[in-house]
């Protein structure tokens, strides 16, 4: 939860006013403003998300913090995992916080979402906090998933995933919508993968299957030029991921700005809850790491690319400039928001590299669901462990 | 006897470890035929394990050539190459990514020649696929899923230990007129490191290799487990003066009964160990086997020391696999039956 800074004592008005923690307005700030967004390009669609959005300054605070978060958490991964304190496979997120902050400005923590494996930063913005995700990255107890699943399989409340096989997330995306709409709660499914997956059969079977029965499911191609090593030019037939759904209305979204990201999934989100079926979104968007911790990422890109986006399109300076550039904050205000971060992620790693593994007997455990515990036979013939669930 | 391949010792050797030998039995491919193709992820740069690295360089971007991520695709794909006459060589990044393509491997590949009376074949198709754990891959990059295919009649599964037989066994498969899938163990990728013969040369499908000749006990296995099982072997000798037959399976689809069979009869003591889990493993299919053919000849129960029947874990790998004590363990208990 945001809360307004302490430093805002030294411009309050008085020290009385220091005891009222939330809804103030500051004489100095601006409390919102208008933009103007990159217009979508949309594909059978009359018409397409708004290109004149207003943000607010708790908004802008919040998308900030969030982003500044999920940037700092995955730099100290990159930290950790060099240090060989996480090992195992690590696939990096920053670059892309606008996608997942953006998407989760336009729907409800009562929505569910599933994406593929590069899903710390969806984790974090689906409720999970930044100590849990590093443990499970270090693999110890107090991950997310109990240390059992690593980088790529974190769960939490409404959000499905972590999923290491590349499309196949997006069958079990749509079975999500399913049964949203079949327990008529207006929520939705949204269902994300990558430029690689979008080349997956199962893929195709799945937009059949939403468009056919109008499930409520919004897809979502997060296209960062790269399925791995290849470029989407050397992979694809064609490169308008927008277009792919054939029979399903695409929206294809500028992934950098997190307003363009929160408009157009506040678009795709109508769409879906009133009733019209699925839609699908493809997010250009960028990666600055690797496709994963063993790969370096500059054998098939420059480096010139690399940083050319860095300092042309990067999420959290754009949304920087927009706020001070209309007197949203201060440069204090939000060196305060990063100083603070740095404690939180520092905290975070901190537990994750000190919290115990989890215990042997989790080996064996959540096989099955098992009502008395179940035998499991193994390395030897005359020992079993036993499974709980 | 012991089983061994034959090449000219005096040709030319260079030093080569697993994936430079795999490099080298592709390169010898496209070199001596023409309609040989290479195709899978990122094969065109070398491969996310170096195994095609120069190929596309010196042999063209028509034969050596990088598919979209679609693996039902690809192996789909390579069996319509294979129909129609090309040496198809298709590469799945990881075994465990294999399952989408099961079906085209189960149901298309193994049955082409079946159904069709053989009027048509997929022979010249060999899948190649990264194999086994390698310390850190946990759920998603360590399974052997052989045990899956064992059970499909119609294709052919085989599991190298090292660089040498990995040139031998691939070129055998690539030759061979049946639908061949080649698992490389990815751990030993850079960590087996042996003399090379440079020409190409075929080790024969089907035939176990006696490692080492013992008379107490027979010690199955095949890629990697191999290794432990020759320290498990030293292991026994030292310390309980027991000697171990140790035989490497090598194709494990259509598998040698009668070399290991035979092996059984004359130590009357049987361990198989894998690294896939023990419920359903290829193990399960060795033991029933020689319970039919030998069973007067057993002098105790025949040991399986796999995985447990757990997913691959992630931290708990270490405990997981079968290590040499595990398999230590398991002989001491079959001296003393």
């Amino acid at each position: 939860e945001y809360e307004p800074s302490h430093i805002y004592l030294n411009r309050a008005v008085s020290a009385g006013a220091a005891a009222v923690v939330s809804a103030r307005t500051y004489a100095d700030f601006t409390n919102e403003a208008t933009f103007e967004i990159k217009k979508c390009d949309t594909f059978k669609l009359d018409e397409g998300p708004a290109t004149q959005v207003v943000m607010t300054r708790d908004e802008g605070l919040q998308y900030y913090r969030t982003m500044q978060t999920m940037r700092r958490m995955e730099l100290k991964a990159d930290q950790l995992y060099k240090q060989k304190i996480i090992r195992g496979f690590c696939h990096l997120y920053d670059g892309q916080e606008a996608c997942a902050v953006g998407i989760e400005a336009a729907i409800n923590l009562s929505d569910h979402l599933i994406t593929a494996y590069r899903a710390h930063g969806y984790t974090y913005t689906r409720g999970g906090t930044v100590k849990k995700i590093m443990a499970e990255l270090t693999g110890r107890r107090g991950g997310i998933a109990k240390g059992k699943g690593g980088s790529m399989h974190m769960y939490c409340k409404h959000f499905y995933g972590g999923n290491g096989i590349v499309g196949a997330q997006v069958p079990l995306g749509a079975g999500v919508a399913l049964a949203c709409k079949y327990q008529g709660n207006s929520e939705l499914c949204v269902c994300l993968y990558g430029d690689g997956a979008a080349n997956q059969g199962q893929i195709f079977e799945t937009y059949n299957m939403a468009a056919l029965w109008k499930l409520p499911v919004i897809f979502i191609c997060e296209n960062n030029g790269y399925g791995m090593g290849t470029s989407v030019e050397r992979a694809a037939a064609s490169t308008d991921y927008f277009k792919r759904g054939e029979f399903i209305p695409g929206v294809r979204v500028d992934g950098m700005d997190v307003l363009c990201v929160r408009e157009a999934s506040r678009f795709a989100a109508d769409y879906c809850r009133s009733g019209k079926g699925p839609i699908l979104m493809e997010l250009q968007t960028y990666r600055y790491h690797g496709h994963s911790m063993s790969d370096p990422g500059v054998s098939y890109r420059t480096r010139e690319e690399i940083q050319e986006v860095r300092s042309k399109s990067d999420p959290i300076s754009m949304l920087k400039d927009r706020m001070l550039s209309n007197n949203m904050a201060s440069v204090e205000e939000l060196k305060e928001i990063d100083v603070e971060v740095r404690k939180e992620i520092e905290d975070a790693a901190q537990f994750a590299t000190t919290d115990p593994e989890p215990p042997l007997e989790d080996l064996c455990n959540h096989i099955f669901h098992n009502n008395p515990p179940l035998e499991v036979r193994g390395t030897n013939p005359w020992s079993k462990l036993k499974s709980v669930s | 006897q012991k089983r061994r391949f034959t090449f000219n010792l005096n040709c030319p050797t260079q030093k080569m470890n697993l994936f430079q030998s795999i490099t080298s039995a592709l390169d010898n491919t496209l070199a001596s035929d023409p309609t040989a193709v290479i195709f899978g992820e990122d094969v065109a740069f070398g491969g996310v394990f170096r195994c095609t690295v120069g190929l596309r360089d010196k042999y063209g971007k028509d034969r050596v050539f990088n598919t979209p991520l679609c693996e039902q695709g690809i192996v789909g794909f390579g069996i319509g190459a294979a129909v129609a006459g090309a040496t198809a060589i298709a590469e799945i990044q990881f075994a465990d990514y294999i399952y989408p393509a099961f079906d085209q491997i189960v149901n298309e590949a193994a049955k082409y020649r079946y159904r069709s009376g053989n009027l048509f074949d997929c022979g010249s198709l060999t899948i190649r696929a990264p194999w086994g754990c390698v310390g850190h891959g946990s759920l998603y990059h360590s399974q052997s899923p052989e045990a899956f295919f064992a059970h499909c009649p119609g294709i052919k599964v085989v599991i190298p230990r090292s660089p040498v037989q990995a040139k031998g066994l691939l070129l055998s498969c690539i030759a061979d007129k049946n639908p061949c899938i080649f698992f490389e163990p990815k751990i030993l990728y850079r960590a087996a490191v042996e003399q090379v013969p440079e020409e190409p040369y075929i080790i024969p499908l089907s035939q176990a290799e006696i490692l080492q000749e013992g008379s107490d006990v027979t010690l199955v296995a095949w890629g990697t487990q191999i290794h432990v099982m020759k320290e498990v072997a030293a292991m026994a000798q030292e310390k309980l003066g027991v000697s171990c037959e140790v035989i490497d399976l090598q194709t494990i689809l259509p598998w040698d009964t009668e070399t290991i069979c035979k092996s059984v009869v004359k130590t009357g003591r049987l361990l198989i160990s894998h690294e896939a889990p023990i419920t359903g493993g290829f193990a399960a299919e060795i033991s029933s086997t020689v319970q039919e053919e030998c069973f007067l000849n057993l002098e105790a129960p025949i040991s399986r020391v796999c995985g447990y029947d757990t997913p691959f874990p992630h931290i708990f790998e270490p405990f997981y696999i079968p290590d040499k004590w595990k398999c230590f363990e398991a002989i001491k208990k079959m001296i003393n039956y």
